[in-house]
């Protein structure tokens, strides 16, 4: 018996195994959420997991759910990483998810979502927001991120990612330090995340998820602008993925 | 269907542009309304009425006009319907619902204007709505200042007059929109050349109660358990109620009330068990906007209230029938009006009290609260909204949305999600 959770994010793809095989990845979405469905569908068949076996369960999530063709059930992310964040840090937290194209709050409370939110108003705030300023810098995330954690942050004032870009691009005019411009970027966006998160009143304990969940620093950075723990973990990344392979699980029970 | 590009022609219409519209209109209609099951059959007439939304009543307006009748375009549940009909003229709501009209309002409008505010502007200047050509002038009114400004670009293009809401609801706010309703009084004597009487004035007090009390009828139907309609049929009659003759959509109304008592007792249900009882607050659906209906009720939700403009805030209240003379009847219309309980009001409490008694009158099981883009107004109130219902343990989703389907699987998602925690 498997449990298969498939999360199909915007940028990233991530699937989580549990039952005879634990197996877990991650591949980039691509243009075609029905092409990576049918990419992961082979991966798991060369892991020896027939997705169409009756032992086998398969939960889909991520905005390119309904393209998993094979999934038994469809479960929005919110629920799924509601579900992986208390797996991984218990049922009274605070997820904070920093998706490609959006970023969630989700509160738990007693293991269930008590409330949620979705950044609604554009881009700020979220991955889609780093990956197009690190471009304009010509670094990749990760060289953006170590660069932040050298330089003074410029203060970046635009809500808006067209016209942040727009900002960013009269500093470098005016020849800023590339450094205070990464550091900038990472306060800007850490702080659309803090707005989000501070109106929904976060409870003590809170986990990171989604592309950033093991970034350190921006962990450290949200932290500190809200004055609770947030906790980046390695398997964050995972937990709407996992969330969704519980609720296979589930599946399998009934 | 009829055709009609002979009496578009005639209204100085843009065909060529308006034939777009007609083109989608259908579709989109079919996805939503017709692909539904178990629907009621009393449904017909609404589906005749809105498949030839441009036709068969702009043609009746305009065969009225021929007969020396008087039509003004309305925007806003304060206006008083009663005072227009007393005078012998037709009132019909002019908002426009449709991202096609967006564009247009947009050449004279900050593209931060709210899309319902755009899209009429739009209508009328880009010459696509018969409905906005027909009126002979159009009754503004100041809720925002949105609509405020946009008045005064319109009333370049067609006559406006345009009533002083106040913003508060002490006693001489009360006294002050009397005042402006005898004003209105005075501007539609002098367009119609008819007096309103005290004896045309009860008519039609009495004519839009009924139509008031026939909405009522159908709300209070969705509180049953087995909900014996949906909440996209609901919201297209509330849509109609705003532009088809009074007597007969009270007539159509009850017809259909009649069949849905039928339902309840016959234990009929549009829904299926496990599906949520939703109810929606915040701001207009003008038609044809039916998208967070459409949403809802196909994620496992089921709309049973809306606590909106084109809902429970156009119907709710009765002008009072007793009084004995013109000046109580224009008291009594006052009265009723500033009953509403809109947030470009402050203080607002009322509004608070009004969903709390609806979510517990509906049974609902959670509140999806929503504000057109750029509506400052319901936006900040969104914070009180959803701290009270916090405070009443019912669970709540802010939503802000416009007319465009960009955000459309964005909403599957968080609509989806609040489904999911429902259960």
């Amino acid at each position: 018996m498997n449990c298969v959770g498939i999360d199909i994010g915007s940028t990233a793809s991530k699937v989580v195994v549990l039952g005879e095989k634990e197996i877990r990845f991650v591949l980039p979405t691509g243009w075609s959420s029905k092409d990576t469905s049918r990419l992961i569908k082979d991966k798991l068949v060369e892991a020896g997991i027939d997705v169409h076996d009756e032992t086998t369960k398969v939960v889909a999530t991520g905005y390119g759910r309904v393209a998993v063709e094979y999934a038994d059930e469809i479960i929005t992310e919110i629920t799924c990483h509601g579900r992986g964040g208390r797996e991984l840090v218990g049922g009274e937290c605070g997820i904070i998810d920093v998706g490609g194209q959006d970023t969630k709050v989700i509160i738990l409370e007693n293991g269930m979502v008590r409330d949620f939110m979705m950044n609604d108003k554009c881009s700020a705030g979220t991955g889609k927001f780093i990956e197009v300023m690190a471009n304009r810098l010509g670094v990749d995330l990760e060289e953006l991120f170590e660069l932040a954690k050298t330089g003074e942050k410029v203060s970046i004032s635009s809500l808006c990612t067209v016209f942040a870009e727009t900002e960013i691009i009269s500093h470098i005019g005016e020849g800023k330090k590339r450094e205070d411009l990464a550091a900038g970027i990472i306060d800007s966006v850490a702080e659309k995340v803090a707005q989000l998160c501070r109106r929904m009143g976060l409870p003590e304990t809170n986990i990171l998820t989604g592309g950033l969940s093991d970034n350190k620093y921006f962990a450290g950075i949200l932290s500190k602008k809200l004055r609770k723990e947030v906790k980046g973990t390695k398997e964050g990344r995972f937990a709407g993925a996992l969330g969704a392979a519980l609720f296979a699980n589930e599946l399998v029970k009934d | 269907m009829a055709d009609y590009r002979k009496m578009w022609e005639e209204l100085g219409m843009d065909l060529e542009t308006h034939d777009q519209l007609c083109e989608v209109l259908p579709q989109a209609f079919g996805d939503v309304y017709l692909s539904q099951e178990n629907r009621p059959e009393s449904m017909d007439y609404y589906n005749m009425v809105v498949a030839d939304i441009h036709g068969i009543r702009p043609a009746e307006l305009v065969a009225a006009q021929k007969t020396g009748t008087k039509v003004f375009g309305t925007f806003c549940v304060y206006v008083p319907d009663e005072v227009i009909v007393a005078s012998g003229a037709i009132a019909t709501g002019l908002c426009g619902g449709s991202q096609f009209w967006v564009p247009g309002g947009e050449k004279v409008l900050p593209t931060n204007t709210c899309p319902l505010i755009k899209a009429s502007v739009g209508a009328r200047l880009d010459a696509t709505c018969p409905f906005f050509r027909i009126a002979d002038m159009y009754i503004g009114e100041t809720t925002c200042d949105g609509k405020k400004k946009a008045w005064e670009i319109l009333g370049e293009d067609v006559p406006i007059h345009v009533m002083d809401l106040p913003q508060m609801k002490r006693a001489k706010d009360i006294k002050a929109w009397e005042d402006e309703i005898l004003t209105l009084k005075d501007v539609v004597e002098k367009e119609t050349g008819n007096t309103v009487t005290f004896e045309s004035l009860k008519d039609s007090i009495e004519l839009i109660n009924n139509k008031r009390r026939a909405l009522e009828r159908l709300y209070n139907l969705r509180k049953n358990e087995n909900v014996p309609i949906s909440g996209r049929d609901v919201l297209l009659i509330s849509q109609i109620a705003f532009y088809d003759d009074p007597g007969r959509f009270t007539q159509m109304t009850n017809k259909l009330c009649d069949e849905l008592e039928k339902r309840v007792q016959d234990g009929v249900s549009v829904c299926q068990s496990g599906d949520k009882r939703i109810m929606i607050t915040g701001t207009p659906m003008a038609v044809p906007n039916w998208k967070l209906h459409q949403i809802i009720e196909t994620t496992g939700g089921i709309v049973v209230c809306e606590e909106t403009c084109t809902g429970t805030r156009y119907f709710e209240h009765l002008v009072d029938e007793n009084s004995n003379t013109f000046e109580g009847q224009v008291e009594a219309l006052a009265e009723r009006y500033m009953n509403i309980n809109c947030a470009c009001f402050t203080p607002n409490e009322g509004r608070i009290e009004d969903i709390l008694r609806l979510a517990k009158e509906y049974k609902v099981d959670g509140i999806i609260d929503v504000n057109l883009k750029f509506c400052n107004l319901y936006d900040t109130e969104g914070y009180l909204v959803e701290r009270g219902m916090r405070e009443a343990n019912i669970p709540v989703l802010g939503i802000e949305t416009d007319y465009t389907d960009s955000d459309a699987s964005q909403l599957r998602t968080r609509i989806g999600a609040f489904m999911e925690m429902l259960r």
